[in-house]
């Protein structure tokens, strides 16, 4: 058991390994792409060649960080195959008709229109390697689209039925998928993020020349396209964070309890805005939850439930039952315990087993009685593999600390943007060195709050990897915890090598500057 | 024609490789990872374990079937 606990672990921690330094690479390809198109188009449409420069310049940087980025992510859908068997064949076409798409996609637009957006200056028409750096952009963030509906299956599966003949999840209604509200929330949250992070890196590295007194044109220009890129784009990511967490409160009530550190259920729940939570609390225990806290009274229960008296529930609640809530189909119910599901769980397994007994032994009177069984209580499929309630509890300090961090960025973000506009319009930004050494500052900070943000959502649905169908230590193969152990260390080797090689790549060629763009 | 329209495609990719400054490094980087991540660690250190192990679907089928309906082997506590 122990080994098997290893192996759960190690490829828990390789697969967040390789997640987190794939998502160092992609959101500054995602943002700072539509940032070199609005370049372009302000170069095609006045045909000013400082734009063109300028535009080169970032283009020099975003193919960096390209080059070094590009198939980080394959290492992802290795590990689905090795590490993670039992989920890659449960979760069936689910998985494998948007990553497919991704492929295709990726593969025809961005290879091809890179191509032409590195090799295209003054070989092809203006309008044409116009059209080919837009097409780049579209089609990068369209290829975040598809791995990201898959990711919001994962925390809302819909769309599919469970076929019990093959033990597969199979799509019966690609819409239902694709347009799902968790996905397209998380879809317009993640992307914007990205052009939130790539606007800042704009603004530090110029911010950085100004401070040099070097490139003051370029630096001056970047600094107004990519703030104000930033400003809508982090208003933008503030809405779409709000229709994240309503989505979350509707699906993913025990993430909402984490996030907040509530343990006690309350109509009227106020937001805490900052607070320390008490070290060692377990969810049955009198320990008060926080240290302190401020808190914004009723906000969560408006922001989770768009009314300000709603009744939220705490991860004693969820554990416990007990609670009247609103379904999906609009009827009130009463929650469950957490108890009662494992027992519903459990039935659902054995019925599967019982299921593929009786079709090996022909009997269809008996499969279609234990296909109803299994039918009835699949909702609860993955609390079968639990036996202790408190299983369900993510960890709290680490999604509420990742959650406070991500959306105090956020809003500093915002205010950083309007700042920097008022001054660069008020032409007082090339002499605030402290704005500009703050701006410069901004970019690690960016990074951090990017990464948190993926905590918070990958954190705080634990133990599902499939919400409520299949948990963690059911998904994982049973394979050796050493060669998990040795491609862990393999893996923090080669992605330390490749972002060091980027970090020093970046930093040259920002050193160059645009005189020297390269190619 | 199809044969100018070819050479005018290649002519593009051959000038633009060659004129390439940062990335004739970035290239480099690029297929020393790809040969990492498939000549070594795909062969070596990630197979695909249902497809390695089982020859049908069915069979593979029936082995997450197993898996999945024997949790006494897979559970926390």
């Amino acid at each position: 058991m122990t080994e098997y606990l290893d192996v759960v672990d190690w490829s828990r921690a390789q697969f967040a390994l390789t997640a987190m330094y794939h998502w160092l690479f992609v959101p500054l390809t995602l943002g700072l792409a539509f940032i070199m198109a609005f370049m372009e188009t302000i170069y095609v449409r006045t045909g000013n060649e400082e734009w063109k420069r300028i535009t080169k310049f970032w283009q020099t940087l975003f193919g960096v960080n390209f080059a070094i980025g590009v198939a980080t992510g394959l290492i992802l859908e290795f590990e689905f195959g090795t590490n993670w068997s039992n989920y890659s064949w449960f979760v069936g076409d689910i998985f494998g008709a948007p990553l497919a798409i991704e492929g295709i996609m990726a593969f025809f637009m961005e290879s091809t229109f890179i191509a032409v957006m590195f090799f295209g200056w003054n070989k092809v028409s203006k309008k044409f390697h116009l059209a080919s750096t837009w097409l780049v952009a579209l089609g990068a963030n369209l290829s975040a689209l598809w791995i990201l509906v898959a990711n919001a299956w994962m925390q809302y599966p819909a769309g599919m039925h469970f076929n019990p003949d093959t033990a597969r999840n199979e799509m019966h209604n690609f819409w239902d998928v694709l347009f799902s509200p968790v996905a397209i929330n998380k879809f317009l949250h993640t992307i914007s993020s990205g052009y939130v992070l790539a606007a800042i890196f704009v603004i530090g590295v110029s911010a950085w020349y100004l401070l040099k007194k070097r490139e003051i044109q370029l630096a001056k220009r970047s600094i107004v396209i990519a703030a104000v890129f930033g400003l809508i784009s982090a208003l933008f990511l503030a809405f779409t964070g709000d229709g994240s967490a309503y989505q979350v409160a509707q699906k993913q009530p025990m993430k909402l309890a984490a996030m907040e550190g509530l343990y006690e259920g309350q109509e009227g729940t106020g937001l805490v805005v900052i607070g320390a939570l008490t070290p060692n609390k377990k969810f049955d225990d009198e320990k008060d939850p926080f240290i302190f806290k401020i808190e914004i009274p009723k906000l969560l229960s408006f922001l989770g439930y768009r009314n300000f008296d709603a009744f939220v529930p705490g991860v004693n609640d969820l554990i416990n039952g007990g609670y009247t809530y609103t379904d999906a189909q609009g009827n009130e119910q009463i929650a469950l315990s957490a108890e009662q599901k494992i027992a519903r769980g459990k039935i659902a397994i054995k019925a599967l087993g019982d299921y593929n007994e009786a079709s090996d032994a022909g009997d269809t009177e008996q499969m279609k009685y234990y296909r109803s069984i299994l039918e009835e209580n699949f909702l609860y499929f993955g609390y079968g593999y639990l036996n202790d309630p408190s299983s369900i509890i993510p960890n709290i300090p680490l999604t509420f600390y990742s959650f406070r961090v991500m959306v105090g960025l956020g809003f500093l973000f915002i205010a950083f943007f309007a700042f920097i506009i008022f001054l660069a319009f008020k032409q007082k930004l090339q002499n605030a060195k402290w704005v500009l050494w703050t701006s410069v500052f901004m970019i690690p900070l960016v990074y951090l709050a990017s990464q948190a943000g993926w905590i918070v959502a990958e954190v705080g649905r634990q133990p599902w990897v499939i919400q409520d169908i299949l948990p963690t230590m059911a998904a994982v193969s049973r394979i050796d915890a050493s060669a998990v152990q040795i491609t862990f260390v393999l893996f923090a080797v080669i992605f330390t090598a490749l972002l060091i090689a980027e970090i020093k790549i970046m930093i040259k060629q920002i050193k160059i500057g645009p005189k020297d763009g390269g190619k | 024609m199809k044969r100018s329209l070819l050479h005018k495609v290649f002519q593009f990719y051959y000038q633009g490789f060659r004129s390439m400054t940062v990335g004739k490094t970035l290239w480099t980087i690029i297929i020393i990872k790809l040969i990492i991540m498939f000549g070594i660690l795909k062969i070596f250190f990630f197979p695909n374990i249902l497809k390695r192990n089982f020859n049908t679907d069915e069979e593979r089928s029936k082995h997450v079937i197993e898996q999945l309906t024997n949790p006494n082997t897979i559970t926390y506590d």
